[in-house]
């Protein structure tokens, strides 16, 4: 029982790595994770002078350097933060924090490169095991979990039906992610269902929705943009056709790719579709009676004022 | 000599013949050139180690030709010509020339990480396919892509601030590819937000247009990244040159 408590309490006060695009255009976001926190009595500590985890741009120009960009911000959270656990709630930061520890641990040049390139920098190197990364999810489903959920929110999501989508980072490639897939309680990268399990203890109906994992296209958003809209159609369409009045997301990149291309599949195909985004983080906020505006929702693209007013949760 | 089986079928590889009777049968109509002799005379047998030497395509050799990344591969499914094993067959085998057909679709990979995911032997296509669209360009078969556009414009900003801005990343790909910034649908998304939000969220993102976001002293790191960059570009250079001198004949082609 001890251990038990003791593992939830180092969850309880984890490194907050928000990342670039949480200060930008997935404002929402990150609004809706500190919102929650406050609410849960969870503590955020910001990462001290972070820096932008490499994304999947860096590692096309130079894959070790985005292992370097990432391994700064753990270092940073271990040595000036004195952390122990990092949680990023961008699926892209979340990716590229866990895919740093996988070749740290996994590819002795990649340590060789890291420490070289942290001594030039002028800072400790992050060293493999130091830290642990995870996703606003698990950081919610370690702390609260579903009993706790269904305590503080008295089901108050009942009635909004929820098509749950997890984008790719979060779960490919399976190999960097070692503590998924390990039977009853962890995450399953071919069928993930945690957000699935924390809406639900919220009340929300889950759709059967078969493209969680699908891609959005986000890395082609603007350079290849006939491509995405073509993909956030299908998940979109797919969305409508499972009867969701709205689709959960937990990744800025896969919101906004999501929200853009709806716009802009009715713009350049004038094919239409009806169904709302919000992050999971918002949805679980509206749950705990917190308010729309307080969760950033306004700041959506995609307008669900409407929707939420319909089930009295605005 | 190894047979390409693809391009046999081709419709200009199949032989026509209006009357063609052998042993009193009959058999006019399409041919298979599968009987006709050919020589393939421009193999690049370094083409593998070239493109090995861009950033992903290391573990290429490790292919053993499954199929199991084109059977999951996003783009595939809109874009049949799409096809990371065959790809990667062609350039093992050295086929330069059958490579080329496909270069304008290798870029589109948006890197969704199935192929990755789901390879028996650690490849990576996901990287290959990166690779490969890096040493297209790098010979000159392709222009820039606009995804490498796109990749340089948000690491210049990583490798110079620490951190990127959204609103900049955008104009400043609109403007390095030549397209309008009025976008249709940049302008119903701006009409559609400017509705509902608040004047203080706007203002918001308008200083972050003058103060960037950035990392504090950044310096030494941007320093430590360049040169990196740098030694990693003259290691790249020094592989290729060595590839490309042990094939004089090629180098005389040229």
């Amino acid at each position: 029982m001890v251990d038990l408590t003791e593992k939830i309490m180092k969850y309880r006060e984890v490194a907050y790595y928000s990342g670039c695009a949480l200060e930008g255009s997935g404002n929402g976001y990150d609004v809706s994770t500190r919102a929650i926190a406050k609410s849960l009595g969870l503590h955020l500590k910001d990462v001290t002078n972070w820096n932008c985890c490499g994304a999947m741009e860096v590692k096309n120009i130079e894959p070790k350097l985005q292992t370097y960009l990432s391994s700064r911000v753990l270092s940073n959270a271990v040595n000036l933060d004195g952390a122990d656990v990092v949680m990023a709630p961008c699926n892209g930061c979340y990716h590229n924090l866990k895919k740093a520890e996988y070749d740290l641990t996994h590819d002795p040049k990649s340590q060789e490169t890291v420490d070289r390139l942290s001594a030039k920098a002028g800072h400790e190197p992050y060293k493999a095991g130091q830290a642990e990364t995870i996703h606003a999810l698990d950081w919610i489903k370690k702390t609260i979990g579903e009993e706790g959920l269904k305590e503080r929110t008295k089901g108050k999501l009942a009635g909004l039906k929820v098509a749950n989508y997890y984008g790719c980072m979060y779960v490919r490639p399976r190999h960097i992610f070692p503590e998924k897939d390990k039977g009853p309680g962890s995450e399953s990268t071919n069928r993930p269902h945690f957000m699935d399990d924390l809406l639900a203890a919220a009340g929300a109906e889950n759709v059967e929705f078969p493209l969680k994992t699908a891609c959005c296209g986000g890395a082609h958003t603007l350079s290849d943009s006939d491509t995405s809209t073509k993909l956030v159609l299908n998940i979109l369409q797919a969305a409508e056709a499972s009867g969701a009045d709205v689709i959960a997301t937990e990744c800025p990149t896969c919101h906004s790719g999501l929200e853009m291309h709806q716009v802009r599949a009715e713009k350049r195909f004038g094919r239409k579709t009806r169904v709302k985004m919000l992050y999971f983080t918002q949805l679980l906020g509206l749950a705990l009676g917190i308010s729309p505006r307080k969760l950033g929702i306004h700041t959506n693209i995609s307008d669900s004022s409407e929707l939420l007013r319909e089930k009295r949760l605005a | 000599m190894p047979i390409h089986e693809k391009s046999l079928i081709r419709p200009e590889n199949l032989k026509v013949h209006d009357k063609l009777s052998i042993d009193g049968v009959d058999v006019s109509g399409h041919w298979s050139t599968f009987i006709e002799t050919r020589v393939v005379p421009d193999y690049n047998e370094a083409l593998e180690k070239e493109i090995a030497a861009f950033p992903g395509g290391d573990k290429i050799h490790r292919c053993f030709q499954c199929g199991s990344c084109t059977n999951a591969c996003t783009i595939n499914a809109i874009e049949p010509r799409f096809n990371p094993r065959y790809w990667i067959y062609l350039i093992r085998m050295g086929m330069e020339q059958e490579l080329l057909r496909d270069k304008d679709i290798i870029w589109q990979c948006v890197s969704c990480h199935k192929c990755t995911n789901i390879c028996p032997r650690s490849v990576e296509p996901e990287g290959v396919m990166k690779a490969t669209a890096l040493w297209l360009e790098e010979k000159g078969y392709t222009p820039e892509s606009p995804s490498h556009v796109f990749d340089k414009e948000f690491s210049r900003q990583v490798f110079e601030r620490g951190k990127i801005e959204d609103t900049e990343v955008l104009h400043s790909f609109l403007v390095k590819t030549k397209q309008p910034l009025l976008q249709d649908w940049l302008v119903a998304i701006m009409w559609g937000i400017a509705k509902r939000v608040p004047v203080k969220w706007g203002l918001k993102t308008a200083l972050a247009q003058v103060f960037k976001p950035r990392t504090r002293s950044w310096k030494k790191a941007r320093a430590a990244i360049e040169d990196y960059i740098y030694e990693e570009g003259e290691a790249r250079k020094e592989k290729l040159s060595r590839s490309r001198a042990k094939q004089p004949h090629l180098e005389a082609a040229e």
